[in-house]
């Protein structure tokens, strides 16, 4: 493994071993993932890139728990994740990850503060608590001012940060964003980037993160390239080197 | 994620679409409304028709000639009673209270100007015992004027105020057919019985003057007898049968040409028709709750499918199907109940007001209003279900795709 070496830290958060995925059956069968091999470790921020059909969406939906892989294995902090039920993946995504989606994906009709108290509901945090904690991840993402606004009087990039922070307030382990900046204009995108930086420096959030944009995947501290299916190539950021394969 | 937060998102999403739930509802309303406002009448029905028959006396036989009471009776070659019966079964029956002869007539009575059709009985002073009900003013017969079969008569309270308006009716003469009548008393007023029949529409004379004056024979068409309380009516029954088959020299095969009914056993016969009548109407009623029922599983799954995104954004945040399901569920439960709450208060309002019209008591049953309550929520319970696991079921990835 190229980032091996990279100091971030010690044991694999993250590990996709021969993962496959299949959708469909027989000669209508379509291989979205052909053996991919992925390690990523705390506090690493990954830019998944790759042209369409490459799998980068496959690959998120399985690291993300939503989806299980055909073949192969995939340890979540040491678990076993293509194992488990659907419910114990729920609790996965309830206890260590947050989305965020190039569609934001709010609950329409809903104050930006109750989105963000969402994740809290269903980890049984009573009312008190998620709205303070609530409270807490809008201000840190600029949205103070704006926590009884619904999307639907939100802007496009104040509705990514309110989703941000609905990732967020429960303190993921890891966050999980899909094409996040692919609805906003070049200026906005910069701020949602940011913003996504500073999680991943200050609170040592691992961050994986597709986007087919170069200047967002320059966010990220390694990049990781699929075609067809597979990995091809993984690289630290600022080294511009092809990294090999495991 | 708490049932009560379920609970008021379940209220925010009926606000939200007020009118839809409004229509939604509307089948569950009905037909909680229908089934309590059905129960309940005929529960006053059922009552009413017990009241008229208790007001007719307790413990009270009625022998009639004829074979039964009601349809296909064949009374037409039965023959009447005598004076003779009456005394006979006086005399020889023992725990008798009174045993009254019974003879009627419909005539049109007047009074200065003002006339008025109504039953005339003739009877003796046992009637007064037997159905016990005495004269609120004046008196009853006395021996001569009933051996004599004197003009003179006890009137009820609707002939009083039709007939003699506020002017005092007792010393007051009524013209029928061709003699007058002097009033003697008035009888206490029985109100207005079930089934729109008046109790207080009668005038009582000594049974000779009917029989003299209005129907010019000797007989005697009902007997009322009261049992004294305490003794076995069946037994008495038994005895009165066995006297006058005797009397009426009916042989060992041949049936009874006479019948003797017991009150007890009119109130049987007929509340147990209004009660059959009210399981009917009831189960009619319930019918329509489940097609409330389907319209609210319609409702759901419509609702499902529209909020399909947002059970995506749920499940990706970490809830759990049985979370999902049971967010379903209680909105399907909330709205079904709803809809049941606003049927209670319908059916007060409804059958209070039906019950009026229908000058049938009105009875609340707790019981009814309790239980088709409960139906309607365990109809959002079973029509909820299947939207509800639909939702539960959707795939996360496709979910969130949905648009």
């Amino acid at each position: 493994m190229s980032p091996a070496d990279s100091g971030i830290t010690d044991t694999p958060l993250i590990e996709l071993a021969g993962v496959t995925k299949t959708y469909g059956t027989g000669s209508a069968a379509l291989q979205a993932l052909r053996g991919v091999d992925l390690i990523v470790r705390q506090g690493e921020f990954v830019a998944i890139m790759g042209p369409s059909g490459s799998g980068k969406s496959t690959v998120m939906n399985i690291l993300g728990c939503l989806d299980v892989p055909t073949t192969g294995s995939y340890l979540f902090r040491g678990v076993h994740v293509e194992q488990l039920s659907r419910n114990q993946r729920a609790l996965l995504r309830r206890h260590y990850l947050g989305f965020v989606f190039q569609g934001y994906n709010l609950l329409a009709r809903t104050s930006a503060i109750e989105n963000v108290e969402l994740p809290l509901l269903y980890r049984g945090e009573p009312a008190a608590r998620r709205h303070v904690a609530a409270r807490e991840a809008l201000a840190s993402v600029g949205l103070a001012d704006w926590e009884s606004h619904t999307p639907g009087e939100l802007s496009g990039g104040q509705q990514q940060r309110a989703a941000i922070a609905r990732a967020i307030v429960t303190h993921p382990a890891v966050l999980l964003a899909d094409e996040p900046t692919g609805n906003l204009d070049t200026q906005r995108s910069r701020e949602i980037m940011d913003l996504i930086v500073a999680l991943n420096r200050d609170r040592g959030i691992t961050v994986l993160m597709v986007t087919h944009e170069p200047d967002m995947a320059a966010y990220a501290k390694r990049i990781v390239r699929f075609v067809d299916g597979r990995v091809d190539s993984d690289v630290l950021n600022g080294e511009r080197a092809h990294g090999e394969q495991a | 994620m708490m049932g009560w937060n379920a609970f008021l998102l379940s209220l925010r999403e009926i606000l939200r679409n007020l009118m839809r739930s409004f229509l939604t509802v509307l089948g569950i309303v009905i037909g909680v409304g229908a089934v309590i406002t059905m129960v309940t009448l005929g529960n006053g029905a059922t009552q009413a028709v017990s009241d008229q028959i208790a007001s007719l006396g307790s413990n009270m036989l009625i022998v009639r000639p004829g074979q039964r009471l009601g349809a296909g009776r064949d009374s037409a070659g039965a023959p009447q009673f005598k004076m003779a019966d009456v005394r006979a079964i006086a005399e020889q029956v023992g725990s008798l209270q009174a045993v009254a002869p019974a003879v009627a007539r419909s005539v049109t009575v007047v009074h200065l100007a003002n006339n008025w059709s109504t039953m005339i009985g003739g009877s003796t002073d046992e009637y007064f015992v037997a159905r016990n009900w005495q004269p609120a003013v004046g008196r009853v017969f006395t021996e001569a004027e009933e051996r004599a079969g004197k003009a003179v008569c006890i009137i009820g309270e609707t002939v009083r105020r039709e007939l003699f308006g506020r002017e005092n009716p007792i010393g007051g003469a009524i013209r029928i057919k061709q003699f007058s009548c002097e009033v003697i008393g008035l009888l206490a007023a029985k109100g207005q019985a079930a089934m729109g029949q008046d109790q207080d529409d009668l005038i009582l004379m000594p049974l000779r003057t009917v029989q003299r004056r209005l129907i010019g024979n000797q007989d005697v068409s009902t007997l009322l007898i009261s049992v004294a309380d305490g003794a076995s009516i069946d037994r008495v029954k038994a005895q009165i049968e066995g006297l006058m088959r005797e009397r009426r020299r009916i042989g060992e095969t041949e049936d009874d040409n006479f019948n003797v009914l017991d009150t007890r056993q009119i109130a049987e016969a007929l509340s147990s028709t209004t009660r059959v009548m009210t399981v009917l109407l009831g189960a009619v009623a319930a019918v329509s709750l489940l097609v409330g029922g389907i319209g609210i599983m319609n409702i759901m799954l419509v609702s499902v499918t529209e909020r399909t995104r947002e059970i995506g954004i749920r499940l990706a945040v970490g809830a759990l199907e049985r979370e999902v399901l049971l967010q379903f569920l209680i909105e399907a439960v909330v709205l079904s109940s709803i809809g049941g709450l606003i049927g209670v208060a319908l059916a007060a309002i409804g059958s209070l007001a039906a019950a009026n019209a229908m000058q049938v008591p009105f009875l609340f049953d707790a019981r009814i209003n309790i239980l088709a309550f409960m139906f309607s929520a365990a109809i959002g319970v079973i029509f909820g279900f299947f939207p509800a696991r639909r939702a539960a079921r959707l795939d996360p990835i496709e979910a969130l795709r949905h648009e």
